[in-house]
């Protein structure tokens, strides 16, 4: 049995700054992927994870919407346009964006318990 | 219960808008979110198809309480070898597709993946038709 963790803590840990979907950064979740390409992204099965992305574009977002996923952090310093936030409102997501790299931030879920989708 | 939707070649900002809004409907209509999920991928890939590839599309929507059935047509270069596109990995995407996250040669066959029944036909020079239809109750 995976253990969840609060979106509010992923955003304490990576210290990184949450952008939009405030009101539910109490949420929890399991699982994560993470991925540059949304292709793969649209081929996952489980649904309400994190997705770690260093892609900022309307396309993030957008997949994010189709595949149910509730949180999306933005890594290596990365900054999400007004337009994905209204799209992530629209979508009660949560964006966040880190400064740290992949590889670390990946790190620090997984040591804190997050797990793979596979 | 029909919709239509316009989708331009070229144009990523609005490629999703039509998975977007059948997303809503669905939703207003408590279909099972995992269902749901599998018909607005499979449309969201369709989308993004005929921006990465063609010059303009048409999204057609049609449901009913049984089943949806989307059919997306688009004006673009055609598909010379359906097989071939179906194979997972073979893309003709341009480097301004793969900036976008997409163009890895997975669009046709996550579509057959997420669909009941997928239906597609192309002439090349002239355009794409891909249909795709899917039971609304499991």
């Amino acid at each position: 049995m995976a253990s969840s963790i609060k979106i509010r803590k992923i955003a304490e840990l990576l210290d990184a700054r949450i952008i939009c979907g405030n009101d539910f950064i109490d949420n929890e979740v399991e699982h994560a992927f993470a991925s540059d390409l949304m292709s793969d992204v649209l081929t996952l099965e489980s649904d309400h994870l994190v997705l770690i992305t260093g892609l900022t574009n309307m396309q993030t977002v957008r997949t994010a919407e189709m595949a149910d996923i509730d949180c999306v952090v933005f890594v290596r310093g990365k900054k999400v346009t007004p337009d994905m936030v209204a799209v992530a409102n629209e979508n009660n997501m949560v964006l966040i964006e880190c400064q740290y790299s992949m590889f670390r931030t990946i790190g620090m879920l997984h040591d804190a318990g997050v797990s793979p989708v596979y | 219960m029909e919709f239509s939707y316009e989708v331009e070649g070229g144009n990523f900002s609005k490629a999703g808008n039509a998975a977007s809004s059948v997303k809503k409907v669905l939703k207003q209509l408590n279909v099972d979110p995992k269902i749901i999920k599998r018909v607005v991928v499979a449309l969201y890939e369709g989308e993004v198809n005929v921006v990465a590839h063609a010059y303009k599309g048409k999204v057609l929507v049609d449901i009913d309480t049984a089943r949806i059935n989307i059919r997306i047509e688009d004006e673009g270069p055609g598909i010379p070898d359906i097989d071939l596109a179906m194979q997972v990995g073979y893309s003709t995407a341009s480097a301004m597709v793969r900036e976008m996250g997409f163009g890895a040669g997975m669009g046709l066959p996550n579509m057959k993946r997420n669909a009941d029944t997928i239906e597609i036909s192309s002439k090349v020079g002239a355009g794409t038709i891909v249909e795709l239809t899917t039971k609304l109750s499991s």
